[in-house]
């Protein structure tokens, strides 16, 4: 089987509505490497994997199973802790934050509750809240994003 | 109750070895892991990773309530601590105890009790096990009374050390008082305790040590002894079992002894009573207890054919000592290499990086507990241990040969490693010769040094 432009288009086009930003294939030593806004594709023959050392380490761990962002340019709040996530300040109270929210550095978004003792997290930026991934109650990891804004409203 | 998950509170070799029996066990495996640890070896095997916090042990690994809130969340049964960081921390075992979580280990009581060196040094005596001449010491005047009482060269030890660390030699009376004084600061600063004792100062000593297990409710087995006596700033670096040249009856009363010690304390999981063999008198004393599993506890699963963990898993599951005295036997000898990053060249010091390759070896009669593979990091933040290499032989002319086979065949790259340093050790004829003492490891960096510079200056 080889690409035909037909199907480098194709496979353009499944990237460009897909939420990745790149694509990498190869199919019968013709490796195809696509980024989202970057030049045209570059065909080349497959070289042999270059050896795996020093990849630099991520800066900061994102779990495999996060939602992606529904636009670009949101700014993540990040917990800085692992602990019970709740949205409100107490069960039945309505939540500190919803999406469409206003928000300022120092707006609290929601608590971490590590052993009895709450914590509170804040924005840290100013913007409007687009979306909320943590679950109220659930258990968050550290590092682990809790919501997502549009910066700067 | 039965164990169907549980959360691992540790890193490194010691994690995957946990996950490696619960797999065998079918038990559900939660890693807590720092940051720096997301894309080790251990976080892809566990059944699940979480991340505690960034990678500084105490953001991580060290934060206590993290590590509760964690097993909580994941509705985990049981903690096991692994070795080091919290593995003896009693405020872990009390919190796992207030909020329903079983704590793979002794109870908190019982860390505290062997914690406080001085506190285990009196269980020891009630338990008629023979200690090092020496005893507590609180001011200067009582520390020249029992010095001239036991004699220089004398060790002042700090209640709340253990492992070497926390303790000052002293070899004239004279020198008594400002010794106190700086143990004593140092250790208030670095244990929280200024609280110092006496004891003699073993010149020709061996590190021997007896791996027993405890049901908790005062049954007690052991399961043989190990020497670690090939050590360097109390940092073990190879471990065998059966201690080479050790008399059958000494041999018999520090295994005796251990019980005796672990009795006393209705001991509960795996633990370990470390014993000073004194050569010139053909006496031991006891040293300390290690209330955890240990780094070199596979020599002794070598000859047993024993899980340790898996006993550990059973003890805290509430199903006791699942054998006799009796039914152990041990067979053969068995030998470890700890395989570490750090570089004999440079005086030990640490090299951390990323492995670019990491060739273990294999066969008959070897064994490999690690983490590492080609790829993997070795982060700055934590000790170097990259490997345990344990072979196991019929006797013990056979299991180093088998050690120095494994040790060839092994090849690391990416980082600088003791792996030729260990194979200059085991082509020593001393070494060869076995029943070492914990002052040969120095002599003999001594003597390669030398050596060395004989060589240079022709």
């Amino acid at each position: 089987m080889t690409l035909t432009a037909k199907d480098v288009a194709e496979i353009m086009r499944l990237l460009e509505h897909s939420s990745f930003d790149s694509l990498s294939l190869e199919i019968n030593g013709v490796k195809l490497n696509l980024q989202r806004g970057s030049a045209a594709p570059t065909s080349q023959p497959a070289a042999p994997a270059p050896p795996a050392e020093s990849q630099p380490q991520p800066a900061r761990f994102v779990p495999p199973k996060v939602k992606p962002p529904s636009e670009p340019g949101l700014t993540e709040v990040a917990s800085p802790l692992l602990g019970i996530f709740y949205r409100a300040p107490k069960p039945g109270e309505p939540p500190f934050v919803e999406v469409g929210s206003k928000v300022v550095e120092d707006t609290v978004i929601g608590i971490i509750e590590v052993m009895k003792l709450m914590n509170s997290v804040r924005a840290g930026v100013r913007g409007e809240v687009v979306e909320i991934l943590a679950e109220n109650g659930a258990l968050v990891e550290y590092d682990e994003i809790l919501l997502r804004l549009r910066p700067g409203v | 109750m039965a164990i169907r998950r549980i959360l691992i509170a540790n890193r490194g070799e010691i994690a995957l070895r946990v996950i490696r029996t619960c797999k065998a066990l079918a038990i559900e495996t939660v890693l807590a892991a720092s940051e720096a640890d997301l894309d080790s070896l251990p976080a892809r095997l566990a059944d699940r990773t979480l991340c505690i916090g960034p990678a500084r042990p105490a953001d991580s690994y060290l934060r206590v309530d993290t590590i509760v809130q964690a097993a909580l969340g994941v509705k985990a049964d049981a903690i096991h601590p692994g070795y080091g960081f919290l593995s003896e921390r009693p405020v872990l075992a009390r919190l796992c105890e207030q909020e329903g979580v079983i704590f793979i280990g002794p109870t908190a009581a019982q860390i505290e009790a062997v914690g406080d060196k001085l506190r285990a040094r009196a269980e020891a005596e009630t338990a008629g096990v023979p200690t090092a001449p020496g005893g507590a010491v609180e001011t200067v005047r009582e520390a020249m009374v029992l010095g001239r009482e036991i004699g220089t060269p004398l060790l002042i030890k700090a209640v709340g050390g253990g492992g070497g660390r926390g303790m000052k030699r002293v070899d004239r009376l004279e020198d008594i008082p400002s010794a106190m004084e700086l143990a004593g600061s140092e250790a208030g600063s670095a244990f929280g305790d200024a609280r110092v004792y006496l004891e003699r100062f073993v010149e020709r000593g061996r590190h021997v040590e007896v791996q027993i297990l405890g049901d908790g409710n005062g049954r007690v087995v052991h399961l043989g002894e190990r020497d670690c006596s090939v050590q360097r700033r109390y940092q073990k670096l190879i471990e065998e079992t059966p201690a080479p040249r050790l008399s059958a009856d000494l041999r018999a009363r520090i295994h005796a002894a251990a019980v005796l010690f672990s009795e006393r304390l209705s001991y509960r999981s795996a633990g370990t009573v470390e014993f000073l063999v004194d050569l010139e008198r053909g006496a031991f004393y006891f040293l300390e207890m290690n209330a955890r599993i240990q780094v070199e506890h596979p020599v002794t699963e070598a000859v047993t054919g024993i899980d340790l963990l898996a006993e550990q898993i059973a003890i805290a599951g509430g199903r006791g000592l699942r054998f006799k005295q009796n039914d152990i036997k041990r067979e053969g000898c068995a030998i470890e290499c700890r395989i570490n990053a750090e570089d004999p060249a440079r005086d030990f010091h640490p090299s951390p990086g990323t492995v670019r390759t990491a060739v273990w070896p294999s066969g008959e009669g070897v064994r490999v507990d690690t983490h590492i593979a080609s790829g993997s990091r070795v982060p700055p933040y934590y000790d170097s241990l990259m490997a345990k290499i344990i072979v196991h032989a019929a006797d013990r002319p056979t299991a180093l040969e088998r050690m120095r086979r494994a040790l060839a065949a092994t090849r690391i790259e990416g980082v600088a490693t003791n792996l030729a340093f260990h194979l200059d050790v085991l082509a020593d004829p001393e070494f060869n010769a076995g029943g070492v003492d914990t002052s040969y490891l120095p002599r003999f960096l001594e003597r390669q040094r030398v050596a060395q510079e004989v060589r240079a200056h022709g």
